[in-house]
């Protein structure tokens, strides 16, 4: 008999930043908005122990809270993901907050709690752990997405965010009840034995009404309509937040739920990921042609790296795991680099967000032009950069599995959304001058040259990630 | 554990880190940093004479190779050179001091950054011919493209923004098919390790999309009419010394990719599309020769010329007999000096005159008589004419063609009176004729850099011309090999299909 608290050790990091967001959420209420920095460094330093916390876990699998919650490689991989992009994307907004001055000591809170729901989702392993996980993450994030509440365009986009995604979350609720109905369990594990091979109708359902309300979390088409004008409404260091953690506890928790509850009915779920991740590799290529503001345009380029990203989930094989999980590590990389840069477009102590905005960024700013460019190109997925890579895994899942249409299809739009990458390069490199920019921030500098780094040097020592992501992989399997 | 050849590809990098670390824009450090440019193509072309001592050419197999595991132990970073390569490689070293001396004077903004890109171009292009690895030859392959793109945008003409483009999404689409097809020999084979994969027999059904998917990115390099729109834009566009690389290095590495993929891992499939090819060439080697003809702008010309002298290597290699692949191999070291040399040409005058235009010249030969010699070796070497290196490939791929199918080595035969058509009426256009233009009254002949870079051209297209021997044996080893392989194999399938009757 072990002791309760020695109980609780898989819960650590998820403990770490539950009680760190109370104390942060007292400092604030009594402090007030003085304090609104410090606690933001607090935040980040929480953040960062609950990642070291969950790095330092051993190797193990455990099984806690009646199997509702599951500590495996996967999930530690993911939460690490997730932990790491969450303290990126506020170290970015540190400066942002007091050039914009507004210091509201409630974000790095709600950030600190939208985390907390996603290392749950991560580890959800049955249903209503699930559930409880993403509405803690996702109310959290409707709020952060209108934390500029006298701004007309990020409350709109809170407004859209929350309306829709109360939406979807309804569609995965009621997908998740027809699935309870029909297999007697919420368990991941009992659901698979229920079915085993063959699927009543309401079993495919649930199926189809779960998978809608998790494409809207990772933002697939058809359910992405939110996306851009939430990218586009909200403060820019919060778009970087949006744009990369809980993508990655989305994305896990859609790759989990998936291969642990239904691996018996591959053909049947393996059509809907693979109908989600064909309108996504393609709208995203496409719908970004047009786009002149550059949040928007990443936010395109965001569903079409879903639908990539799909494709090795499609495959559902142990290498197609293993291509999301890289897939999900660079395009992290990536997100943040490029945000990074972003948040760096102010001129004249005003944002600016437009693709011309950086017309001949080389001349005035050579540095970040040219980190920004390897960021396009990897994005765009050439050699020798880390998106290649990314796309390499992801497409080879998809060849092995005998998705040829599908992989065809997805590597001519990635050539179509080549050009949109470059035109940013384009405008970058080719164009005249607009003038130069303000001396940008040494945390979004810092952060830019570090990705760049990465993505430019991945190809030298690629070996320790692919090896974690195959670990990772196998412990779904 | 570091062997010669991965020193050779990455050498050009630590010239990068030197023009990194010189600071300042003062004409002193941009003369520092053309010298440290130059210096550093030197010393990796005289690495690649050491190399080139090393190479043993009566052995066929693979040399020098060194191999570490990569993304994994299948997926390795190996490298080696074969009597195909190491040619490829050399002329690579070579041209590369060429192009620097060509933008000596007519680079003048942001001149690290052109040094940068091109030293980084060179590093990816001898990795491409170097790589033993099928995911490391893409990488190097793909990789090219992004300084390209940068040197024709950037250092381009006035339309060099669309050129950009088009080259890059051109050749990227090509590419990404190949991708997909790299990844299913990866799942039938195990690895992406070449010589595994050059032993690997690939079921004939399977061997036909292979083929499809890599035609799709040689044939858009090569290229091969009727992807070629991509090659005049980029040649107009692109700064001299961007063509050169263009026209002597990039295109050849269609060529070479077919000799080291298609025709020895897909036999079958090669066979099977060999007319294909045949057609396509010899459309290309009458089609793109009148459309030369009838050119206003002398880089254009030289452009759609290059593609009619690709579509004879695309011939000579699809014979599949050792006239025509040697041949083609010729053509194309050939190609890489003359065309090269052509493109260093018109950048001579266009740095004078600042245009293209054939019309705005006539005459040169009176104020220019040097000048008029060297274009005129290049000229009839680019015509076929014996004596000159482009004669001997020329006739060798026509041998070869018409040893596997004389009606092909017929009507490309006509490709070569087309050529010379162009060629020398081009050529009486800008050098004879009254010298009745006033701006070209004062032009000035070649000054001591031009003759300096020049001058080794012409004697290397002579004597290759007169002299064909050490190319030919550089890479006979390795292409009677390929050739047994290749005779084997669709052997082996004739046998079976009378085994089944």
């Amino acid at each position: 008999m072990i002791s309760p608290i020695f109980a609780l050790a898989p819960v650590l990091p998820e403990t770490i930043l539950g009680l760190g967001a109370l104390v942060l959420l007292l400092l604030g209420a009594y402090k007030g908005e003085t304090l609104s920095w410090l606690i933001s460094e607090f935040a980040i330093a929480l953040l960062g122990a609950a990642l070291v916390v969950v790095a330092l876990r051993s190797d193990s699998v455990s099984l806690d809270f009646s199997g509702s919650f599951i500590d495996d490689a996967f999930g530690r991989y993911m939460k690490i993901l997730a932990l790491g992009g969450a303290a990126v994307a506020l170290l970015l907004s540190v400066d942002f907050m007091k050039r914009e001055k507004f210091a509201t000591f409630e974000y790095p809170v709600l950030v600190l709690l939208s985390t907390l729901g996603m290392l749950l989702m991560v580890s959800a392993h049955d249903l209503i752990a699930l559930y409880l996980g993403l509405e803690l993450s996702s109310l959290a994030l409707y709020v952060i997405a209108a934390i500029q509440r006298d701004n007309v365009k990020a409350t709109e986009a809170g407004l859209k965010y929350f309306v829709l995604g109360a939406l979807s979350s309804g569609m995965l609720l009621y997908g998740a009840s027809l699935l309870y109905g029909f297999s007697g369990t919420v368990s991941f594990v009992g659901i698979a034995k229920a079915i085993d091979g063959h699927a009543s109708i309401g079993v495919i359902f649930g199926l189809v009404f779960l998978i809608a309300g998790l494409a809207f979390k990772i933002s697939a088409v058809p359910f992405h309509m939110w996306t851009p004008d939430v990218y586009e409404g909200a403060p820019t260091p919060v778009t970087a937040f949006f744009a990369s953690a809980p993508k990655m506890a989305a994305m896990a928790m859609c790759v989990r739920v998936i291969l642990t509850a239904f691996p018996g009915i591959a053909t049947q779920w393996q059509q809907i990921i693979g109908f989600l991740a064909l309108l996504s590799m393609v709208l995203g290529a496409f719908a970004a042609i047009g786009q002149t503001n550059i949040k928007r345009l990443m936010a395109y380029s965001s569903i079409g790296h879903m639908g990539f990203a799909l494709l090795g989930l499609m495959a559902g094989t142990a290498n197609g795991v293993q291509g999301v999980v890289i897939y999900m590590t660079i395009y992290l990389v990536m997100t943040l680099g490029t945000f990074a840069a972003i948040i760096s477009m102010r001129r004249n102590g005003q944002m600016v967000e437009t693709i011309a905005d950086l017309s001949g960024l080389s001349k005035t700013n050579g540095k970040m032009a040219f980190f920004l460019a390897m960021m396009m190109f990897s994005l765009a997925g050439i050699p020798p950069l880390a998106g290649f890579f990314a796309k390499f895994y992801v497409f080879a899942a998809a060849i092995e599995a005998h998705f040829y249409v599908l992989a065809v299809i997805g590597v001519l739009s990635s050539v179509v959304g080549a050009y949109y990458y470059l035109r940013i390069v384009k405008v970058m490199y080719f164009d005249e001058s607009k003038g130069a920019f303000d001396v940008p921030n040494w945390a979004s500098d810092l952060v830019l040259v570090l990705a760049g780094v990465f993505v430019l040097g991945f190809w030298v020592y690629p070996g320790p990630l692919v090896t974690a992501a195959m670990a990772a992989a196998k412990s779904l399997f | 554990m570091f062997g010669i050849l991965s020193g050779l590809t990455f050498l050009p990098l630590i010239g990068v880190v030197i023009l990194l670390m010189l600071r300042g824009d003062d004409d002193a450090t941009l003369l520092n940093i053309r010298w440290v440019t130059l210096i550093t193509t030197l010393v990796v072309f005289a690495v690649s004479l050491v190399a080139w001592g090393r190479f043993d050419t009566s052995v066929a197999g693979f040399q020098m190779v060194e191999s570490r595991s990569w993304f994994s132990d299948k997926i390795l970073f190996k490298f080696g050179v074969d009597g195909i390569s190491i040619p490829f490689v050399l002329l690579t070293t070579f041209l590369m001091p060429f192009c620097i001396g060509a933008s000596w004077t007519s680079i003048t903004v942001r001149v690290r950054d052109y040094m940068i890109a091109f030293l980084v171009l060179e590093s990816l292009m001898i990795g491409v011919f170097t790589a033993l690895d099928l995911m490391l030859f893409y990488l190097f392959f793909e990789a090219g493209l992004i300084p390209m793109f940068l040197i024709i945008g950037i250092w381009g003409g006035k339309r060099r923004i669309y050129a950009s483009f088009k080259f890059f999404l051109y050749t990227l689409l090509g590419s990404v098919l190949m991708l997909l097809a790299i990844m299913a020999m990866y799942w039938t084979a195990g690895t992406t390790d070449i010589e595994v994969l050059l032993k690997t027999a690939f079921p004939a059904a399977m061997q036909k999309y292979l083929w499809l998917a890599f035609f799709a990115s040689f044939a858009v390099k090569m290229p091969m009419w009727p992807v070629h729109t991509w090659l005049p834009d980029a040649h107009v566009e692109a700064p001299t010394a961007g063509s050169v690389i263009l026209a002597g290095i990039l295109l050849k590495m269609g060529g070479y990719g077919f000799l080291r993929f298609s025709l020895p891992m897909f036999p079958d499939a090669s066979h099977y599309f060999a007319p294909l090819v045949f057609t396509l060439s010899v459309v290309a080697i009458i089609y793109t020769s009148l459309v030369a003809l009838v050119q206003e702008d002398i880089k254009k010309l030289i452009a759609y010329s290059s593609v009619a002298h690709m579509g004879f290597v695309t011939m000579g290699l699809f014979a599949m007999n050792a006239q025509g692949v040697q041949g083609a191999v010729y053509q194309m070291i050939s190609h890489g000096l003359v065309a090269g040399a052509l493109f260093l040409c018109v950048g001579i005058i266009y740095d004078r005159m600042h245009t293209r235009e054939i019309a705005a010249y006539g005459g040169l030969v009176n104020r220019m008589p040097n000048y008029a010699v060297v274009m005129l070796i290049f000229t009839m070497a680019n015509v076929g004419l014996p004596g000159t290196s482009g004669f001997v490939g020329e006739f060798m791929t026509l041998i070869g063609t018409f040893k596997a199918n004389s009606s092909v080595a017929f009507f490309a035969t006509t490709g070569v009176i087309l050529s010379s058509t162009y060629a020398l009426y081009l050529y009486r256009r800008v050098f004879f004729g009254v010298l009745d233009k006033p701006n070209l009254m004062s032009l000035a002949d070649l000054d001591l850099r031009e003759v300096v870079i020049l001058v080794p051209l012409v004697v290397l297209t002579i004597y290759y011309g007169v002299h064909p021997q050490p190319i030919l044996d550089a890479s006979a080893a390795s292409i009677a090999e390929l050739i047994k392989g290749y005779d084997a194999a669709l052997q082996g399938v004739k046998t079976a299909a009378l085994a089944v009757h």
